[in-house]
């Protein structure tokens, strides 16, 4: 098996993984916003829907995703547009902080 | 004296990857001693028919690459304590996104090919007629164009990092780190007047733009050099030079 | 010459600069909205006849749409070898249809 522990790598593999996940997200996201076309009554309905705790979980997870895609993405444009190159393990730290930070807010946040 | 145990993948070409088979081997470990020395010992005390490849010994030909315990390294620059705790077992095998010639030589003619589909060579700029240019070239050591150039130029095309890289192995058309590393730092080159084609030559999904930045190939360089900040110096001189019409 | 893979990276990074944006406006939006629980009335009541808001997410559904199917072209082509023009196509059908649903959603929320 090869060696693949490297920060740098295992920061792809968790781009990429969120990336896919929230990708076939995105359609059932669009789906369900696309109920207010039919009215106040159809969002409302689907989202009273949405109040239990499992769909509270995958929000959160949801939630945790994106920052953590956002923030990988920020590091790998750094690198490729801006050639900042000394500082990447350090981004890659910085990333897992901001992923933290979301989860955490979400948390504090949720009702 | 306790036994260091080993064990090597052999196996031919015509065989591939799933027709090879672990051999395991035992020689007494030593304080000091080196993957190749321990690789050099099985051949000539207990495996003769064992193929390998080196050359200097001494960590400047690139020739002895493999993966240990899988990292792919210059098996006479890593001493057996630093990949192996005591009671450890050793694994060899060729290195990764090779083919195989037998057990752990490997054929680097797919590697050296992409080294030239990359244009990895230099391309002088001829004078008008053809010949030899009348004036010097004027390369400032400290500019940043040197700098960038003389970053990666080290290079001894090993395969280290073409073994290390993901994309390699998921890409069969994936030029790989050290071609676009070579290619760079002839970009960089003020003397070199072959940039339109090696951009192009490195654009797509078989160069630059395919590679995502897991930096393995950087990790593993055995003479540190940084084939990452080579390849994403390319999309960033593809993607201006493009937008601000200069190709 | 520009071979497809530059093209759909430039497009890759260009929505990823705009995401970059929109998706950090999005998470303090979605903070804020899940205090007291999300409802209806008061996602409306900030999207309803608000010209601007449908404009960010309208633009935010394109580019969330295009990245993500560029992403998933490139999963598909070094994860499952399914490459060429042809499965080019399907992704940039795939993101724009996922895009057009995100307008959709969008126009509805302004309308609403």
């Amino acid at each position: 098996m090869p060696d693949r522990r490297h920060p740098t790598y295992i920061a792809f593999v968790i781009h990429r993984v969120s990336g896919l996940l929230l990708a076939l997200f995105l359609p059932l996201h669009f789906w369900a916003l696309g109920q207010a076309i039919t009215g106040e009554a159809a969002l409302e309905g689907f989202l009273r829907w949405t109040d239990g705790a499992i769909f509270k979980f995958a929000e959160w997870g949801l939630v945790v995703l994106l920052a953590l895609h956002l923030a990988g993405g920020l590091r790998v444009l750094a690198l490729e547009f801006l050639g900042w190159r000394a500082r990447q393990k350090d981004m890659v730290a910085a990333s897992a902080g901001i992923a933290i930070a979301a989860a955490i807010l979400f948390l504090l946040n949720v009702d | 004296m306790a036994d260091l145990k080993v064990r090597i993948w052999r196996g031919e070409a015509a065989g591939g990857a799933q027709g090879g088979y672990w051999a395991d081997y035992a020689l007494p470990a030593r304080e000091n001693q080196t993957i190749l020395d321990v690789v050099t010992q099985i051949q000539r005390e207990q495996q003769p028919d064992l193929a390998y490849r080196f050359a200097c010994r001494v960590g400047m030909c690139g020739s002895c690459a493999m993966e240990v315990n899988g990292r792919a390294r210059w098996t006479c620059r890593t001493h057996v304590k630093r990949v192996a705790a005591p009671g450890e077992t050793l694994e060899i095998r060729p290195l990764a996104n090779f083919p195989v010639i037998r057990d752990l030589a490997t054929d680097m003619t797919p590697f050296f090919d992409k080294w030239t589909r990359a244009r990895g060579q230099f391309q002088p700029k001829d004078s008008p007629d053809g010949g030899v240019p009348d004036e010097f070239s004027v390369v400032p050591p400290a500019s940043k164009m040197r700098q960038q150039a003389d970053a990666g130029i080290e290079c001894i095309g090993c395969g280290v990092c073409y073994a290390s890289c993901d994309i390699v192995a998921w890409n069969p058309d994936y030029l790989g780190p050290a071609a676009m590393n070579r290619a760079w730092t002839l970009v960089n080159d003020v003397r070199d007047g072959g940039k339109q084609e090696r951009l192009d030559a490195v654009s797509g999904d078989a160069g630059c733009h395919s590679c995502h930045s897991t930096q393995t190939c950087t990790e593993r360089c055995p003479k540190n050099l940084d084939p990452s900040s080579a390849i994403a110096g390319l999309k960033r001189t593809i993607f201006w030079d493009t937008l601000l019409g200069r190709r | 010459m520009r071979a497809p893979g530059t093209r759909l990276w430039a497009i890759q990074r260009l929505t990823a600069a705009f995401l970059g944006v929109a998706v950090v406006v999005h998470l303090v939006t979605i903070m804020l909205a899940i205090r007291g629980g999300l409802s209806a009335a008061e996602i409306l009541e900030r999207t309803r006849g608000a010209n601007w808001w449908f404009a960010f997410y309208a633009a935010f559904a394109l580019c969330a749409g295009l990245h993500g199917a560029i992403g998933l072209r490139n999963i598909a082509g070094e994860w499952l070898g399914l490459r060429g023009r042809g499965v080019d196509a399907l992704w940039l059908g795939i993101g724009l249809l996922t895009a057009a649903f995100g307008i959709r959603a969008a126009w509805g929320l302004y309308h609403a």
